[in-house]
């Protein structure tokens, strides 16, 4: 059974739908990787899968559980993790007590949590007591997935993650991700720097105006002459 | 001496005293506001409502002070300030929670808690009568009265029990806070959900277990202020109402959602009002020989009169939001 399986998803703000018909499976541990040009609906459907806009028609499970429509409170006490691109941090709190907020709903968790996000970002480590919004674009991302990272989920997901970053933290934050799955954690994330996020994908879903252009392995679809021709520029 | 003396009890004490009023309500304000976003109107007549529960359970168990030595209201403060906890908390569900379901605009969340100040007068009227009742039913209001140790100072310095109350529970109550919002999961989720509250629900944060901490603690610091106040001078239904204007300017002038931005705020109003109403033609006695007759001569040098009060905090509202909106401590622009 896959970790997350949306079928059909339609979706979208009020009565306007921008998802018209999405489907995207992901197994347990693998990275899957949304990719497609501006406005395809990308951020919209992880958006949707974190309850944070309706889904009209179609189904989300996970795990084989249906959990469309769910406020994202309960999806992350099922073990879902959601990283905004924008606003991703609490600016006035401390380092340390922005990653305490992630486990909020696992207070008991908070000690030996704190010590593993320490290990995957040492940084935060050292800023721990320094406010996030102090921070550089890239720690705070770091803040952002050591947050998510601190409820334990079992699936993390990512919107636009290097947005704005330099390419050193690009790298880094793409080291991370490979890291944060290889410890156990299911991976969806939309990505602008296409070619990297499918070089460690395992699935790539292209979209285009809402829905799956291209579905396939992360190499395969980097391999598609049609794809690298529409999508990843060449 | 005596000049001196008299600078302390009119403006020292008596500054201290508006100051940790204005101080403990402005940050009831600034909390309700960081969580909800939007200015709570109705936050004078919960103090008025606290106050009022105090009063009732001070004429229900009168002798209830002489046991521990302390005024009967003060002893009743703390079962007072549980019921007008659940009364915020009542009022949020019944009238304030439905607008939020419905995403209105803030300005109709203010408009309905205007709703809230007009029923809450209503009903304590209702039941209190439209005069003034002391808070003091079985015992009376304790003046010490502290002669300072220096020659030439004949007058002494008065300062009430309730005064004396009143600091040591404006700084318990600070104290408090402080550690209740920088130490406690709860107090901490507070502040993320005042930083980034769609970003506190996609941490998990139960919003409306927060939003009743919020207005637990708000009517909780209601009912000290109130009922200080109340023991001050004398418990009366609009009493509170006619402090709202300098509490919001105390939360406003320290930067709203700021909690230890209000406080700083009400002590900067509190003092600004007494400094303005005193008569510095006492102070000035000392060196009437050395003086310009027109100075000597003048009987009263206040700022303005005393009826004149309220334009004072009303003077430093429209000085902070012209020059500086986002108050002292940099919060959040309305």
């Amino acid at each position: 059974m896959p970790l997350l399986d949306a079928r059909d998803v339609h979706g979208g703000y009020g009565g306007m739908n921008i998802l018209n018909g999405v489907n995207m499976a992901i197994e347990a541990d693998e990275i899957g990787v949304i990719v497609g040009p501006n406005g395809a609906g990308k951020s919209t459907m992880l958006k949707a899968i974190f309850g944070l806009l309706t889904v009209n028609q179609g189904e989300i499970l996970l795990r084989g559980e249906p959990i469309h429509n769910l406020p994202p409170n309960k999806l992350v006490q099922k073990g879902m993790g959601f990283i905004p691109q924008e606003k991703n941090v609490f600016p006035s709190l401390t380092v340390k007590e922005n990653l305490e907020m992630g486990a909020f709903l696992k207070p008991h968790n908070t000690r030996r949590m704190l010590e593993t996000v320490y290990g995957f970002f040492p940084p935060l480590y050292d800023k721990r007591h320094q406010p996030a919004g102090e921070l550089s674009g890239g720690q705070r991302q770091m803040v952002a997935m050591g947050r998510a990272l601190m409820a334990e989920p079992d699936l993390l997901l990512l919107d636009e993650p290097t947005a704005g970053l330099s390419p050193l933290y690009m790298n880094e934050i793409f080291e991370r991700v490979k890291e944060i799955n290889a410890a156990g954690v299911g991976i969806l994330m939309v990505e602008q720097n296409a070619k990297q996020a499918l070089a460690i994908a395992d699935k790539g879903f292209v979209l285009a105006a809402g829905q799956n252009r291209f579905t396939d392995t992360g190499a395969a679809l980097l391999a598609d002459p049609e794809v690298a021709k529409s999508f990843l520029g060449g | 001496m005596n000049e001196l003396v008299f600078f302390i009890n009119n403006v020292v004490i008596a500054g201290s005293v508006s100051g940790s009023i204005y101080a403990i309500g402005a940050v009831g304000v600034t909390l309700v506001f960081s969580i909800m976003r939007f200015a709570h109107f109705a936050h004078a007549d919960m103090m008025t409502f606290g106050a009022f529960m105090v009063l009732l359970l001070t004429l229900l168990f009168p002798g209830a002070g002489d046991a521990v030595g302390l005024p009967t209201a003060v002893v009743m403060l703390p079962l007072a300030m549980l019921f007008t906890a659940l009364l915020a908390v009542g009022i949020d569900r019944a009238f304030y929670k439905p607008l939020r379901a419905h995403g209105v605009k803030p300005i109709v969340m203010v408009i309905g808690s205007l709703g809230v100040t007009l029923m809450l007068q209503g009903l304590i009227r209702l039941f209190a009568g439209t005069g003034g009742q002391s808070l003091y039913v079985d015992d009376r209001k304790e003046i010490l009265r502290l002669a300072l140790p220096f020659e030439g100072a004949r007058a002494p310095i008065v300062i009430t029990e309730p005064q004396i109350i009143l600091f040591v529970l404006t700084i318990a109550a600070v104290v408090s806070l402080h550690l209740f919002l920088t130490r406690s999961r709860l107090g901490k989720a507070m502040r993320a959900m005042s930083d980034n509250p769609d970003l506190a629900q996609a941490s998990g944060i139960n919003i409306n277990l927060i939003v009743a901490v919020t207005w637990i603690i708000a009517g909780g610091l209601a009912t000290i202020a109130g009922t200080l106040l109340s023991l001050d001078v004398t418990f009366k239904p609009d009493l509170s109402f006619f402090i709202l204007l300098p509490i919001f300017a105390a939360a406003i002038v320290g930067g709203v959602g700021h909690p230890f931005g209000a406080i700083a705020g009400g002590f900067v109003v509190g003092f600004a009002e007494t400094l303005a109403v005193f008569n510095w033609s006492v102070l000035l006695r000392p060196f009437r020989d050395s003086l310009p007759e027109w100075l000597a001569q003048a009987g009263n040098l206040a700022f303005v009169g005393t009826e004149y009060k309220i334009v004072v905090p009303f003077f430093i509202l429209v000085a902070i939001l012209v020059w500086r909106p986002t108050g002292i401590f940099k919060g959040k622009v309305i």
